[in-house]
C-alpha cells in the first residue's frame, strides 16, 4: 500500500474513531447519529434476522435490471446511431444538454403512466444510464483504428461481424466508462425513486425508518448501500484500469 | 452567425418539433388519466404561473437553489485547487471524492434532515453536496493538467502564489473548471428538488408530490414540463457560453 493510501485510512479511521468518541461524551444526540459501533451491531443483527432480505433484494435487482436494459439497449443505438450522420448531428445537442435535466422530475408522471410498481423506478434508472453509456460508445467507437476496420473489409467481414469481432472490441475501454456510469445512475435512480414514492426497496425502508426515528435500522440500511455502491465502483474501475494498461494508454 | 452555430439551431429546432410531436403522440396513446396535450399544458402553465402561491413556492425553491449552488462552487473551487496543487493531499483525498461520487446521495438525505433539521438548511446541504464533488473533482483535475512550462515561467518571473493562481492557473485551467460548472450546476438543482420532493413544506418539488397525492394531473405535467425547459434552457446556456471559452483558448 502506497503512503497517501496508508495516511487515507489512519484518516478514516480516526473519523469513526472521533464520531464514536463525540457520540459516547454525548455531544452528537444519538437521535441524531448512532456510535459506529451501534451501527455495524445492528447490521449484523438485520443481516442475521434477514427481515430486510426482501427489500435488499428488490433494489439491487431493479437496479441490476435497470443497469442490463441500459448497457444493451445504450450500445445498439449507440453502433446505430454512428451509422446515420444525419440523425447523430439532431441528437448531439440532446446529448450535450441531458444530463442536466432533473429526471426525477419525470418520475410523478412516470408513475401515473406505469403505475406504482417496479416499472417507473427502473425506468428512471434506465433513462439517467442509457444516455450516458450512448454517449461513450460512439466516443469509443470515433477512435477505432482505420487500420482495424480495413483488415475487417479485407476479410470480407460483413456489418454485424465487424461491429462484434473489431468495433466493439476495439472501443471496450470507453464503453467501460459508460458502464460505470450505468452501474451509479441505475442505483441512484432506483434508490431516488424508491425514496421519493414507493411500496418496498431499500430507499423505503430507509425514509421508513427516518419517518419513525427507527436509526436502529435507517443508519445499517445506509451503510449497506454506501458499501455496494463504492464497491462495484471500485471494482469496475479496476478492470478498467487494466484494459487501459494493456492497450498501452496509460 | 457562424456556419456551425446555425447548423446548431437548425437541429435544435428539428430536435424540438420531434419532441413537441412525440409528446402529442405519447398524449393521444395515453389520454387524459395520465398526460396532458402540450397545448394544455401551455394553457395551464401561462394561467398557473400567475398565481400568488406558486410565486411563493418558486421563490422557496429559487432561493435554496441559488444558496446551493453559491455553496457548492465556491467550496468546490476551494477544495479543487487546494487537492490541485497539493500533491499529497491530492493523492490522499482524490479517491475519497470518487467514491463519494459514485454513492447515491439521497441515502445521506435522512442524516442531513436529522442534523439541519426540516427546513431550508437541510435543503441547501443537500444541494450543495451533490454540486461540490463534481466541481471539486474537475478543477482538482484541470490544475494538475496546467503545463509546466506555464508554472516554471511563473516562477522564472518571481510571481508570488496570489498572482500565480489568478494569472496563470485559473485562466490556463478555465475551460475544463467550466464541464465542472456544468456539471455542478445541474446536479446541485437535481439536489435541491429532491430535497424538496422527500421532505418538505414548501418549493416546487413539494408542490409536484402533493400533486401526486391529489392526482392532479394538470399540474404534475405542467412543473415537469417548467423544471425540465428551464433546465434545458439553463444548460444550454452554460454549453454556448463553455464553447465561447473553449474557442478563446
Amino acid at each position: 500500500m502506497t503512503k497517501a493510501g496508508l495516511i487515507r485510512l489512519l484518516l478514516i479511521v480516526l473519523f469513526v474513531l472521533g464520531l464514536e468518541g463525540l457520540v459516547r461524551v454525548g455531544r452528537i444526540d444519538p437521535l441524531t447519529m448512532q456510535a459506529p459501533h451501534k451501527m455495524v451491531q445492528d447490521l449484523g443483527a438485520i443481516l442475521y434476522s434477514g427481515k430486510f432480505n426482501k427489500a435488499i433484494a428488490k433494489t439491487l435487482g431493479n437496479a441490476a435490471t435497470a443497469f442490463v436494459i441500459a448497457i444493451t439497449a445504450g450500445i445498439a443505438a449507440g453502433l446505430v446511431i454512428h451509422r446515420l450522420k444525419r440523425l447523430r448531428e439532431t441528437l448531439d445537442p440532446l446529448f450535450a444538454t441531458y444530463y442536466a435535466i432533473p429526471v426525477f422530475a419525470f418520475y410523478p408522471l412516470l408513475i401515473l403512466i406505469l403505475g406504482l410498481g417496479d416499472a417507473p423506478q427502473i425506468f428512471i434508472g434506465v433513462m439517467l444510464g442509457f444516455v450516458a453509456v450512448v454517449v461513450n460508445t460512439l466516443n469509443g467507437i470515433d477512435r477505432v483504428p482505420r487500420v482495424l476496420l480495413k483488415v475487417a473489409r479485407v476479410n470480407g467481414m460483413g456489418r454485424f461481424e465487424t461491429a462484434l469481432k473489431i468495433t466493439l472490441p476495439s472501443a471496450a475501454p470507453y464503453i467501460l466508462t459508460g458502464m460505470k456510469f450505468a452501474v451509479a445512475y441505475s442505483l441512484i435512480g432506483v434508490i431516488g425513486a424508491e425514496f421519493i414514492m414507493s411500496t418496498g426497496g431499500m430507499g423505503y425502508e430507509i425514509s421508513f425508518a427516518y419517518n419513525n426515528f427507527d436509526n436502529a435500522t435507517m443508519y445499517p440500511l445506509i451503510l449497506i448501500i454506501l458499501f455496494v455502491s463504492i464497491s462495484i465502483n471500485m471494482l469496475i474501475s479496476r478492470w478498467e484500469q487494466v484494459l487501459l494498461v494493456r492497450r498501452g494508454l496509460k | 452567425m457562424s456556419a456551425s452555430t446555425q447548423r446548431m439551431s437548425v437541429n435544435m429546432m428539428w430536435l424540438l418539433l420531434v419532441i413537441l410531436v412525440l409528446w402529442q403522440c405519447l398524449y393521444w396513446l395515453i389520454g387524459d388519466v395520465a398526460l396532458r396535450a402540450p397545448a394544455a399544458t401551455l394553457r395551464f402553465t401561462a394561467h398557473f404561473v400567475a398565481t400568488e402561491s406558486f410565486k411563493l413556492h418558486l421563490a422557496e425553491t429559487t432561493k435554496a437553489f441559488v444558496l446551493a449552488l453559491l455553496l457548492a462552487v465556491f467550496s468546490g473551487l476551494a477544495i479543487g485547487f487546494t487537492l490541485g496543487l497539493k500533491h499529497f493531499a491530492r493523492d490522499i483525498f482524490e479517491p475519497v471524492l470518487i467514491a463519494v461520487y459514485s454513492v447515491p446521495k439521497i441515502t445521506l438525505y435522512p442524516i442531513l434532515l436529522l442534523v439541519f433539521g426540516l427546513g431550508l438548511s437541510a435543503k441547501v446541504a443537500f444541494g450543495a453536496i451533490h454540486g461540490l464533488i463534481p466541481v471539486a473533482l474537475f478543477t482538482l483535475n484541470a490544475v494538475r493538467n496546467v503545463k509546466p512550462v506555464y508554472l516554471k515561467a511563473a516562477r522564472v518571473m518571481g510571481l508570488p502564489t496570489g498572482e500565480t493562481i489568478r494569472l496563470i492557473i485559473f485562466p490556463s485551467a478555465l475551460p475544463e473548471i467550466f464541464s465542472g460548472l456544468r456539471i455542478g450546476f445541474s446536479l446541485t438543482l437535481i439536489g435541491t428538488l429532491l430535497g424538496e420532493m422527500f421532505a418538505s413544506q414548501r418549493g416546487l418539488g413539494f408542490l409536484l408530490m402533493n400533486a401526486i397525492g391529489l392526482h392532479n394531473v394538470d399540474v404534475i405535467v405542467m412543473l415537469t414540463f417548467l423544471l425540465v425547459g428551464f433546465a434545458a434552457l439553463a444548460g444550454l446556456g452554460l454549453m454556448l457560453v463553455h464553447q465561447k471559452i473553449l474557442a478563446r483558448g
